[in-house]
């Protein structure tokens, strides 16, 4: 049987006193949209950002098709094929959106260290059509730094397949947008992943998102995995219902029977 | 033994003024977030001031009076400049902030000229310590020990100050969040005027405590400013406790480096340093910081190659550069290519600064080295032209490329400080190896061969050099790693998860600066046959950040623009005034309060401003067509 293809084992970091992530292990397979939820603080971003090197983890093991990356810089951990997107949108403002997709393809096709040759004729149509996958078609000549915020959500969702990556590791895709504009993203991302079988890790806040795309839900409260499995089960979840909506303890009565896991 | 000991004392004693004056610096960037180039200005005005005092007043109270109250009288300036200069740009970019304060710093210069004349000033021995004690058989003087127990005094009042007052206790809050410090409701212009006025007043009374142990001079302003930035690079910017043990440290070095290394004791400073630097980046007690703020402004408007009608303009005026010698005498053609070697100059630093985001304060380092690699290949080797000016840019590249392996670890105010301590570096390496630099005397006779040696024949290799160069680095700008090098200065979150390596494609931009740099020394060297320490000093430094500030740090023409009109101005300056320096710190203050964009960027944004009313016009007229 071959390695999955991105495999989590035991994974801890504490800043200070505060233990972030607290032996967090599992497993995504190509193909699969895997959810990670969960309040604020719970230690998503932590969790995140220790899978593409951003932050050397305290112990623990991540295996990207049964290769340990554990330690590697993100560039290393980028150049496995693994697309990255941010909470808080990370382009390049002082280029054009057509640029900034054909700076991630030169760089996916090793051509950074060319020092002549004009970098704005490579990779047009990929990036065009890229451009046009994510929607952003009318504006790619447009300068990244007056986007709105949801059209750089898209542009990062475009250049983080631009390399054709395996593996996209996405920081809240949809935070940000119009409730409309988040159910479009998420549908977007969904198709393409199924399409060329990429394997996807998102967080998210928006539960009907969450419900409607994911194959699969983690729940992490206070650095801990509480609850994993499909969206109906993790919905009826008690453990993870008591982390949404408080145990009732602080005015003394339970939750009612019915009420739904809804953030 | 007993004289390792006095060589230890007295390098206490001189840590105590290093402490002070460092401490100065690190409160007021802590709070501000303003390098303070000024400082060893402040420090000079200090000492000057001090000197005036304590001659006019007689007596210990005279003295010691006379040093407070010097000390006292340049932070009330200090703050006056706070209010006048600093508050117009404190959130304007890094660059402009240095270039804002090392324009006080070239007034202050040219003042204390005039006030108290070129002449080195000797001040009066402190009443009551003019003796010396006897340690082990040596003498040690009175004053010395009197600094050394001063320094830790002043960092326990500093303690105090900062931990037991309501104003200390505001100050480092805000060293930690300004912001919230505001949203308190702290009145922030009157806290930032506060700590300004106080961390200079350390630096004068620094200054002012100098008096009866070194003369006083107009040169004293960038000798401690450059061991200043050393010693919060080494302790950490911010960190008083850092500075203290940075001062002493550097202080000791110098000290026992002199018995080692007599001619270049600065060398050992340096090893101590990048050691530090390469297991600490933000010094010995110094955090992290936050992302940098960006070091030059970058506009949105993204940046495109030349049109036909852009690309023609270039030619003609290339065109009429080489007609040039048929009208213009020999003067004028040596003149003209003198500018086109600094328009090179600027253009190599305007590449760096802008598409690398990288604003070195030490880029003459590589003009300089430039000059002598060519000097030594053409005296010591015999080299032609064409060989030297190639030697020389071989070593202003392999000098760029070792010091750019540190500096590119750092960024922002550090990877500025640390550019300008390794200029410093280079420059008294230059300055004090007298066998092989010929020290202060330079080295003479390095004349092109008889083919290029009349001026109309040099210009036009000045000419095709810079074309060249220029050309070069424009295709750099548009080429893949140019994109590369802007998309880790937009982003480097965003370049390194795509998989680019920051530390590397900046030091390879830094290394290519240098060389290009290296090219424009050279020709310069052979232009006026000689090379001088000067060539790499700081000051020439800083002309080339003014040159690219000039002309607008946006565009390479802009650069090209601001080093023609800013050498032909200094050309003018030199010969009609004895004021240059302040004429041309007023220049800078003004450049940076009122005209940030520079002339190209100015005139560009006039001409898009223009064109986007002409559009909206125009779509307005063919609306009721519709």
């Amino acid at each position: 049987m071959s390695p999955p293809l991105l495999a989590v084992e035991h994974l801890s970091k504490a800043y200070g006193g505060v233990h972030a992530v607290q032996d967090v292990s599992f497993t995504l397979a190509a193909g699969e949209l895997l959810a990670m939820i969960g309040p604020n603080g719970a230690g998503k971003s932590t969790c995140f950002n220790m899978l593409n090197g951003q932050v050397a983890p305290d112990a623990g093991q991540v295996a990207i098709s049964g290769r340990d990356v554990t330690g590697l810089p993100p560039r290393q951990v980028a150049r496995l094929g693994i697309g990255r997107t941010f909470q808080i949108t990370a382009t390049f403002p002082s280029m054009t959106v057509r640029e900034n997709v054909q700076v991630a393809l030169l760089a996916g096709a090793g051509r950074m260290n060319r020092l002549a040759g004009h970098a704005g004729a490579s990779f047009v149509a990929e990036a065009d059509e890229l451009c046009r996958l994510v929607g952003m078609g009318h504006a790619a000549g447009r300068p990244a730094g007056e986007l709105a915020y949801g059209d750089l959500k898209r542009l990062e969702l475009a250049v983080a397949l631009a390399n054709k990556p395996v593996l996209l590791l996405m920081d809240e895709p949809t935070a940000g947008m119009a409730p409309a504009e988040r159910v479009e993203m998420m549908r977007l991302t969904a198709d393409i992943a199924r399409e060329s079988s990429l394997g996807v890790l998102f967080t998210e806040h928006d539960m009907d998102v969450v419900f409607e795309h994911a194959d699969r839900v983690i729940v992490l409260d206070r650095g801990r995995i509480i609850a994993e499995g499909t969206p109906a089960a993790i919905r009826e979840n008690p453990a993870v219902r008591a982390t949404y909506l408080g145990e009732g303890l602080t005015f003394g009565h339970a939750p009612a029977a019915g009420a739904r896991a809804h953030a | 033994m007993s004289f390792l000991l006095v060589q230890f004392l007295t390098g206490l004693a001189g840590a105590c003024s290093l402490f002070l004056v460092a401490s100065g610096l690190s409160i007021i960037f802590g709070v501000t977030r303003i390098v303070n180039f000024a400082h060893g200005a402040f420090y000079m005005a200090g000492a000057y001031v001090a000197y005036s005092l304590t001659t006019r007043f007689s007596g210990g109270l005279g003295f010691w009076g006379g040093l407070v109250a010097a000390a006292l009288v340049v932070a009330a300036l200090g703050a006056l400049i706070e209010i006048v200069l600093l508050r117009r740009i404190y959130h304007a970019p890094e660059l402009f902030q240095l270039l804002a304060t090392f324009g006080v710093t070239l007034i202050f210069q040219d003042l204390s000229v005039m006030i108290w004349g070129p002449e080195d000033l000797v001040g009066r021995r402190a009443p009551g310590l003019q003796g010396a004690v006897d340690v082990f058989g040596q003498a040690v003087p009175l004053y010395d020990l009197f600094l050394i127990v001063l320094g830790p005094t002043v960092l326990g009042l500093l303690w105090l100050l900062f931990h037991r007052t309501r104003f200390g206790i505001l100050v480092r809050a805000a060293t930690q969040d300004r912001d919230m410090v505001a949203a308190l409701g702290v009145n922030q212009k009157w806290l930032f005027t506060a700590v300004f006025g106080l961390g200079i007043f350390l630096a004068a009374l620094g200054g002012a405590l100098q008096l009866p142990r070194d003369a006083v001079s107009h040169t004293m302003d960038l000798r401690i400013i450059v061991e200043v930035f050393v010693v919060v690079v080494v302790g950490g910017l911010g960190s008083v406790t850092g500075a203290f043990v940075a001062a002493l440290l550097v202080s000791e070095l110098n000290a026992f480096g002199i018995l080692v290394l007599p001619q270049i004791s600065l060398v050992l400073v340096f090893a101590v340093m990048a050691v530090v630097l390469v297991v600490r980046p933000f010094g010995l007690f110094g955090k992290a910081e936050g992302p940098a703020r960006p070091a030059v402004a970058a506009t949105i408007r993204p940046w495109r190659v030349f049109g036909p009608r852009e690309r023609l303009a270039v030619a003609a005026a290339v065109g009429l550069a080489a007609l040039l010698p048929l009208v213009a005498g020999n003067y004028l053609l040596a003149v003209a290519a003198e500018l086109l070697i600094f328009a090179l100059f600027a253009a190599s630093l305007q590449f760096l600064m802008s598409t690398g985001g990288l604003v070195s304060f030490g880029h003459a380092a590589y003009f300089g080295l430039g000059g002598y690699g060519a000097a030594f290949a053409s005296k010591a080797f015999g080299l032609p032209m064409a060989g030297a000016v190639a030697a020389g840019i071989g070593l202003a590249a392999t000098g760029a490329a070792l010091f750019g392996w540190f500096c590119v670890r750092l960024s922002g105010v550090y990877f500025a400080m640390l550019t300008l301590a390794f200029a410093q570096i280079a420059w008294s390496v230059a300055f004090q190896w007298t066998a092989v630099t010929g020290g202060d005397n330079g080295l003479l006779g390095i004349w092109p061969p008889a083919w290029a040696s009349s001026p109309r024949v040099f210009y036009l290799v000045a000419l095709a050099a810079a074309v060249a160069g220029i050309a070069a680095l424009r295709i750099l700008v548009f080429s893949p790693f140019g994109y590369g090098l802007r998309a880790v200065r937009d982003s480097t979150l965003r370049a390194e998860s795509i998989g680019l390596d920051r530390i590397r494609m900046q030091w390879a931009a830094f290394t290519l600066a240098g060389a290009v740099a290296g090219l424009a020394g050279a020709l310069f060297a052979f232009l006026k046959g000689s090379v001088f320490p000067d060539n790499l000093g700081i000051p020439l430094s800083v002309d080339g950040l003014v040159m690219v500030l000039l002309g607008g740090v946006e565009t390479v023409s802009g650069a090209v623009v601001g080093a023609l009109v800013f050498r032909t101005l200094t050309i003018l300056l030199m010969s009609y005034t004895d004021a240059s320096k302040l004429v041309l710190g007023l220049l800078i203050v003004v450049l940076v309060v009122a005209f940030p964009r520079g002339i190209v960027g100015s005139l560009s944004e006039f001409l898009a401003r223009r064109q986007d009313r002409a559009a909206t016009a125009r779509a307005g007229a063919l609306k009721p067509a519709e």
